[in-house]
């Protein structure tokens, strides 16, 4: 008599590879993480920050990019367009936004950095995007961001983008 | 249950009866010949429902500039074409094959499950006619390509997708009751003697089909459920304003869909692998590597699947990485390919109609082969990426790869089942028919490619004219040497020349040598001596 497969365990496989390919939902953001892929900043409190690992031979380049995504009535842009940075220094850009609805309206800014690499070593200390912005009709606001670059940024790196995209939530 | 029991009753009285009579004979049936048959069927109805509207994106791209339908019914055809070649010819057909072939080849009575294996093909009709009447709905049919990448197929979808959803969940249920069936079959119901390592290569090939079926079908359905809940109930699985992410979607997708393409060509390993040895009467060369081979390129293809998205802005190291894994790829489908070719290598070869076939299959598939080891290629693939040359690319794989496959395997095993030879004259013309209408339609698609005319947009520039309306032409072609097959299909069931118990002078395998043309409606109700 030979071993009898059955197919109610073969079933499991398919129940599992099911909740598999939910698992690969968080699975993906541990790793973009812990990479740092994906271009997802970091977020570090002021204090944190040591001043004396300032590192004055660099010079990076950090160019800041600002779109609102689609169904959202803003505009949306720094106020300046680039900086010259050192890292370890503590930077801040500020960026304007400005309502054309007459009505209330809420956004959710997220943030991209390319190359992807410089992601992990790009750390904010505040941040507009690290809560909802609520802007009333026709209002204008200008929004403060604090950031600083790791002093362990790859020496190949001399330019960096950061990208934010500003998204409505006010759908549903 | 009345009908069963009266059915189980009937049973017992005459122990070796036919089918039922009547058209309810299709609907109740548990014999895995009549199965077989359908599924068989429903794929050649797709064929040439998703040939239909491969037609009328060759009719479009026949001239540049916008001629017979709007840019977004031309993106409706794309999708819907994709989706039920994928779903509905290639993937049925196989089952098909597998319903028919696996317990004649392995000595079984019958499948393990006959009445789950009723309930996954009958799933199917459902299936695509939800599909099929997205067509119809206000918005049209989903538009997005058969890959329908987050958030164009979530947030900027028609209302029709939801349908689509529903489709592609019962398609996976079909798939992974159909593969549990034939694991349990191919691993229990084996007549004494017949070890794993004389199985057919058919028999190993779907096999391990079937374990990348019940893999990853379940995370396309997973995947498709995340949409249905983003478009409907609040989450943000793909999309970035709730912390989500588009680009996770291609990753969970390619994680189905890379398996997938090895579903679509694993079987047709198999069935070259019958083929080639018969015709030229020479037994399989290297059939233990085959197996392991096999084996091989189902495991690496759960390690590639980033390589249909080298342009997402990926690190360098995922680049190399992917790159080299989906090299890799190639060694063992070398291996097939040289097998083949050593199994040829001195034998006695005719070139009747199956071994024909076999052959284009051989040449064609190595050549989609090849072209997609350039698209492996990190660094060019960001020239070739979404351009025509994709789609030269895996249409020389799907076409004159798994369909011819499945071609050669209905003229190879149709004398078998039916007992009637199919008209080699007709078969002959058949095969010449496609094969130059196949590439004059597939092969100008390289060279617009590498001009880059991009994929799925219904207008091109001018000077790519004179290539996309030789491939029109092609096309046409192509498409109307299937209609012949349907002819040619029809003509064998209704009759033929008596075919032999043996049908090819050099044919092995249980279903050759203990069978008769055509076997007994319930066969190997005793298992057969195995050598």
């Amino acid at each position: 008599m030979k071993q009898q497969t059955s197919p109610l365990k073969l079933a499991l496989i398919p129940v599992l590879m099911f909740g598999f390919g939910f698992a690969l939902v968080p699975l993906y953001d541990v790793f973009c993480d812990i990479t740092g892929l994906n271009g997802k900043t970091g977020r570090i409190e002021a204090s944190e920050i040591d001043a004396g690992l300032v590192d004055d031979s660099r010079i990076i380049t950090v160019r800041f990019l600002a779109q609102t995504n689609t169904g959202l009535p803003w505009s949306f842009e720094p106020l300046v367009e680039k900086m010259e940075v050192h890292p370890g220094q503590v930077y801040e850009a500020v960026y304007r936004v400005r309502s054309t609805s007459s009505q209330a309206t809420k956004g959710q800014a997220v943030p991209s950095v390319s190359p992807g690499l410089a992601a992990e070593h790009f750390n904010k200390t505040e941040c507009f995007c690290f809560v909802q912005q609520e802007l009333g009709p026709l209002e204008v606001r200008d929004m403060p961001m604090r950031f600083v670059i790791g002093p362990n940024i790859s020496d190949k790196i001399d330019q960096v983008t950061l990208s934010y995209t500003f998204f409505s939530l006010d759908r549903g | 249950m009345s009908t069963e029991i009266a059915h189980e009753t009937a049973h017992d009285e005459h122990h070796d009866h036919g089918p039922a009579k009547g058209l309810m004979r299709w609907v109740t049936t548990t014999n895995h010949k009549d199965i077989g048959t359908l599924y068989l069927w429903l794929s050649f109805i797709m064929l040439l429902y998703g040939g239909a509207m491969a037609m009328v994106i060759r009719l479009e791209l026949f001239q540049p500039g916008l001629q017979w339908v709007e840019p977004h019914f031309f993106n409706q055809m794309t999708t819907m074409h994709g989706l039920v070649m994928v779903f509905g010819a290639i993937m049925p057909a196989f089952v098909g094959l597998a319903n028919w072939l696996l317990p004649m080849m392995i000595g079984a009575p019958d499948m393990a499950l006959p009445r789950m294996n009723n309930w996954s093909f009958w799933i199917l009709p459902f299936a695509f006619a939800m599909l099929a009447s997205t067509t119809f709905m206000e918005g049209g049919a989903p538009a997005f390509g058969w890959t329908f990448y987050a958030p164009l197929s979530t947030t900027f979808a028609p209302a029709s997708t939801d349908f689509f959803i529903f489709a592609v969940h019962l398609m996976g249920i079909s798939s992974v009751m159909g593969s549990i069936n034939i694991i349990a079959t191919i691993l229990n119901m084996r007549a004494p003697g017949m070890t794993l390592m004389k199985m057919p290569l058919f028999v190993w090939t779907w096999l391990i089909t079937a374990y990348l079926l019940i893999a990853v079908m379940p995370v396309l359905a997973g995947a498709v459920t995340m949409m249905l809940t983003d478009r409907h109930f609040g989450t943000s699985f793909f999309d970035a304003a709730g912390g989500g992410d588009p680009v996770m979607f291609q990753h969970i997708f390619w994680f189905f869909g890379h398996p997938e393409v090895y579903i679509m060509i694993l079987p047709a390993f198999g069935v070259i692998s019958a083929i080639i040895p018969t015709f030229a009467r020479k037994p399989l060369f290297g059939y233990s590597s085959m197996v392991y081979a096999s084996a091989s390129i189902a495991i690496l293809s759960f390690m590639v699947w980033a390589h249909h998205m080298f342009t997402t802005g990926m690190p360098v190291a995922g680049e190399l990485y992917f790159m080299y894994a989906t090299i890799l790829i190639s060694v063992p489908t070398g291996v097939k390919v040289f097998n083949w070719v050593t199994t040829m290598w001195k034998g006695s070869m005719t070139f009747e109609t199956p071994m024909l076939f076999a052959l284009g299959f051989i040449v064609m598939f190595t050549i989609g082969g090849f072209s997609g080891l350039m698209l492996g290629v990190a660094p060019v693939d960001t020239q070739y990426h979404d351009t025509y040359f994709v789609v030269a690319h895996f249409h020389y794989v799907l076409v004159t790869g798994a369909l011819y496959s499945i071609i050669a395997a209905f003229y190879y095993w149709v004398p078998k089942w039916t007992g009637h030879m199919y008209d080699e004259r007709l078969g002959k013309i058949h095969f010449w028919w496609s094969t130059i209408a196949v590439n004059v339609l597939f092969f100008p698609q390289h060279f617009v490619g590498l001009a880059g005319m991009p994929r799925r947009i219904p207008d091109y520039a001018l000077q790519f004219a004179e290539f996309n309306q030789i491939s029109s032409i092609g096309g046409f072609a192509f498409g109307l040497a299937q209609v012949f097959f349907l002819y040619i299909v029809i003509k064998t069931i209704r009759g033929g020349e008596k075919a032999t118990d043996r049908v090819w002078e050099g044919a092995t395998g249980l279903e050759f040598e203990q069978l008769p043309s055509p076997p007994p409606y319930h066969s190997f109700n005793e298992p057969p001596p195995v050598k």
